[in-house]
């Protein structure tokens, strides 16, 4: 359908250009999302550019990002669209006798009294956009079903206008931190993409491009240290975030080489849990 | 191509990924938009249209590299002397490398050479050195032949037995103190076996995945698939897990409570209201001029049940006792109190353990080492813990009280003395009982668990992670 994207690759070099880092997978997902159409559900632990990348992606094609943050309690005023009461009111008291009662009611459902919400507004743009569904676990199961039409008609339908179809197919991204199964359905719709803590190398690659100004001996040796924690087992990993505030606080400190010492006494950085803490200490200062 | 498609989905369906039509189609438009001789990408593109959740991830790589990483003639296991790109190109660098003139064949390496060779691939971290390395020492090592009838566990054991990896640790090690222009710290050497072991994790890999190319190509794709077909996460039985299942299944089960969590406490919300709350009624009556047309409810306080664990840990339950009380206690926060005893042949409580620490793991590991649960000769005896149960703790069962029990009720013919459970059925609210065996094992041989099953609520299969899930829900 889209032809955003010339190849897996260019999708690569294109986000390597917005300071994102996408592995083999995120890329060639990114790319079939154009392609066929389809939205992206991305799930993986916190923290690990979830969603950075509809950002990126955002940025790469110039697209404007439209974005819905999801809470317990969200519903169809607050996504797709809700009609504007007050002036609706306004408009049946200002002339009072001149319509006919078909005219006012043709009248004030039309779009002028519309209030578009995000969904809605990513359908109705004529610009490229990247709608961002942000956090959708939090959403209960029932309002999960208030996105599948969107998902995979691109279109919203309003009883009182109609039916309005995407003036153009949005790139779709939908982020989960894995709190609930979602359901079968929305799943069904979308691309699958798991993001998980990336590997040395990416991770060395991602601290060097991030933080200004560290030299490649100091991410190495961050990027092994927080392997080696996430090794541990421990009640939350520390994310690429924190890994990134680390490697910024090290810097701050002007410490070029760390040592057992100083990686202990700025861990509370990459780690949040008072139990990891003393367990990566204790992983830290124990010999061979 | 379609064939090769057709097969594949359907051992996908048949290691247990739930893949439907339309993602079924989803996957043929996928690839037609991939060219198809980026490996890679096409592996990504069958993955995010097939595999929907991340746990299953693994098994459908398996079945992915079985159907179309695996083929080609080099493969061959005949083919002894098949011309090798990777190795040719290595043998130039090794000529380069060291101004030696004509290695000759790689075969006339002695193993020496060889293991060098492996010494200096690892220390690079050269990937194409260390996939050609494991492709030569499985064609000599393994000793395969065609059509043996023998795992592919068999050939790996042969080929890293010659290898001596172990030893291989050590020396890299050294060789990097060596190099090294001042001496490492502790926490450098460390970080350095580190990523000394996970190349030679890798490597390992690399030799495991050459040994199932061999075989795919000897024995075709759809044999070799079935024997690797594994049960997925959720469907391990705890009684046969094997280490590393073991170690995925402890890795699923934080998520899993942080799910049963979220999905209780969100149930608790939405269930039944409480009593009017006049206040707020009156507060909220304001935005319609006095008139409380909104009537505000409390929300009811959630009734918490009280729970007792009793667990048999003897060696075959043992894995499957742990993982419940990590899991019953993952989730304190939705029991008012939680008790544990545990027992072999004699019963010792363990509440104090998990109390003192927060950390789960060690909670277990004690329970493992310091609890006093053998009374003569530490074979089961469900009778007498029971009874010594009912004398200590008895009169603290009441009618908040759920119990549970958990193990096969093999009794090695032992008085059973069922009366014990009556009794606590007729003080607490609930008594349940967890089997971690199948069902059509239960009431054979000297498993008793349909004598005591008669005076509970309820005796559950709980084989696996999916059963446990689905019964902590009910339970809660």
């Amino acid at each position: 359908m889209g032809n955003r994207f010339e190849s897996v690759q260019a999708v690569r070099d294109g986000l390597k250009e917005v300071n994102y880092l996408a592995d083999d997978g995120i890329a060639s997902v990114a790319f079939l999302a154009d392609r066929l159409g389809k939205p992206v559900l991305i799930e993986g632990p916190a923290g690990t550019g979830k969603t950075q990348l509809a950002k990126s992606i955002a940025e790469l094609t110039g697209a404007r990002l439209i974005r819905l943050q999801c809470y317990e309690g969200l519903d169809e005023s607050k996504a797709l669209y809700e009609w504007n009461y007050k002036k609706q009111l306004l408009r049946i008291q200002a002339d009072k006798n001149s319509d006919s009662w078909n005219d006012v009611h043709d009248d004030i459902f039309s779009e002028e009294f519309l209030l578009t919400r995000p969904l809605l507004e990513a359908i109705r743009s004529e610009d490229p956009v990247v709608l961002l569904i942000d956090e959708v676990d939090r959403v209960e199961m029932e309002t999960e079903a208030l996105l599948l039409e969107i998902l995979s008609e691109y279109q919203v339908s309003i009883p009182e206008l109609g039916t309005i179809t995407a003036k153009q197919i949005p790139l779709v991204f939908l982020t989960s931190n894995n709190t609930r199964e979602l359901s079968e359905a929305l799943k069904r719709r979308c691309l699958y993409l798991h993001v998980d803590y990336p590997d040395l190398e990416r991770e060395k690659l991602i601290v060097l491009t991030k933080v200004e100004g560290i030299t490649e001996h100091l991410a190495d040796q961050i990027a092994r240290i927080v392997r080696n924690i996430r090794q541990l087992d421990l009640k939350k990993s520390p994310s690429v975030s924190e890994t990134l505030d680390w490697a910024r606080t090290l810097m701050l400190l002007g410490i070029e080489h760390i040592d057992a010492e100083q990686a202990k006494e700025t861990l509370h950085i990459l780690l949040k849990y008072q139990t990891d803490i003393a367990k990566a200490v204790k992983e830290l200062s124990s010999g061979k | 191509m379609l064939d090769l498609m057709a097969g594949f989905v359907a051992e996908l369906r048949s290691a247990g990924l739930p893949v439907s039509l339309t993602e079924n189609l989803d996957a043929m438009e996928a690839i037609r938009q991939i060219p198809i001789e980026d490996r890679d990408a096409f592996k990504y593109a069958l993955g995010a249209t097939l595999v929907k959740n991340s746990a299953h991830w693994k098994a459908f790589e398996t079945v992915f590299e079985v159907y179309f990483s695996l083929r080609g003639p080099e493969y061959s296991i005949k083919d002894e002397d098949s011309p090798d790109e990777f190795w040719r190109e290595m043998q130039d660098q090794m000529r380069q490398g060291e101004g030696k003139g004509g290695g000759g064949a790689m075969d006339s390496l002695t193993q020496e050479e060889m293991m060098n060779l492996l010494m200096r691939a690892l220390m690079n971290g050269d990937q194409a050195m260390m996939r050609a390395m494991a492709r030569q020492a499985v064609q000599r090592f393994a000793g395969m032949e065609p059509g043996r009838p023998v795992g592919g566990t068999y050939y790996l054991y042969r080929t890293l037995r010659n290898l001596d990896l172990e030893n291989m640790l050590d020396k890299l090690q050294d060789a990097q103190r060596e190099t090294a222009t001042e001496p490492l710290t502790d926490l450098e050497e460390r970080l350095n076996k580190d990523e000394i072991e996970s190349r030679i994790e890798k490597f390992k890999q690399e030799i495991e995945a050459e040994i199932r190319r061999k075989l795919v190509a000897d024995r075709g794709a759809e044999a070799m698939a079935k024997t690797l077909r594994k049960p997925l996460p959720e469907d391990v039985e705890f009684m046969h897990a094997s280490r590393d299942e073991m170690a995925n299944l402890k890795k699923a089960l934080y998520p899993l409570t942080r799910k049963i969590a979220a999905r209780l406490t969100r149930k608790r919300r939405k269930g039944r209201k409480g009593p009017l709350d006049f206040r707020s009624t009156v507060r909220h009556s304001l935005a319609y001029g006095g008139v409380p047309a909104e009537p505000k409810f409390r929300s009811p306080r959630p009734s918490k049940p009280e729970l007792m664990v009793v667990a048999d840990i003897s060696g075959s339950v043992a894995a499957f006792a742990r993982f419940t009380l990590m899991l019953v206690y993952a989730l304190q926060g939705q029991f008012s109190k939680v008790r544990s005893f545990v027992f072999i042949d004699g019963l010792d409580e363990v509440t104090e353990y998990f109390k003192s620490t927060e950390d789960i793991a060690e909670a277990i590991q004690r329970v493992n080492t310091e609890a006093d649960v053998v009374w003569v000769d530490g074979h089961s005896d469900y009778g007498h813990a029971f009874e010594v149960f009912w004398e200590k703790y008895g009169r603290d069962v009441n009618a908040k009280t759920t119990v549970l029990l958990l193990g096969d009720a093999r009794n090695n013919y032992h008085a059973a003395q069922s009366w014990v459970v009556k009794e606590i059925k007729k003080s607490a609210k609930n008594v349940y009982w967890l089997n971690p065996e199948p069902r059509s094992y239960w009431n054979t041989g000297d498993s008793i668990v349909g004598e005591y099953g008669n005076h509970t609520d309820g005796v559950y299969e709980c084989r696996n992670l999916r059963q446990l899930e689905a019964f902590v829900e009910k339970l809660v």
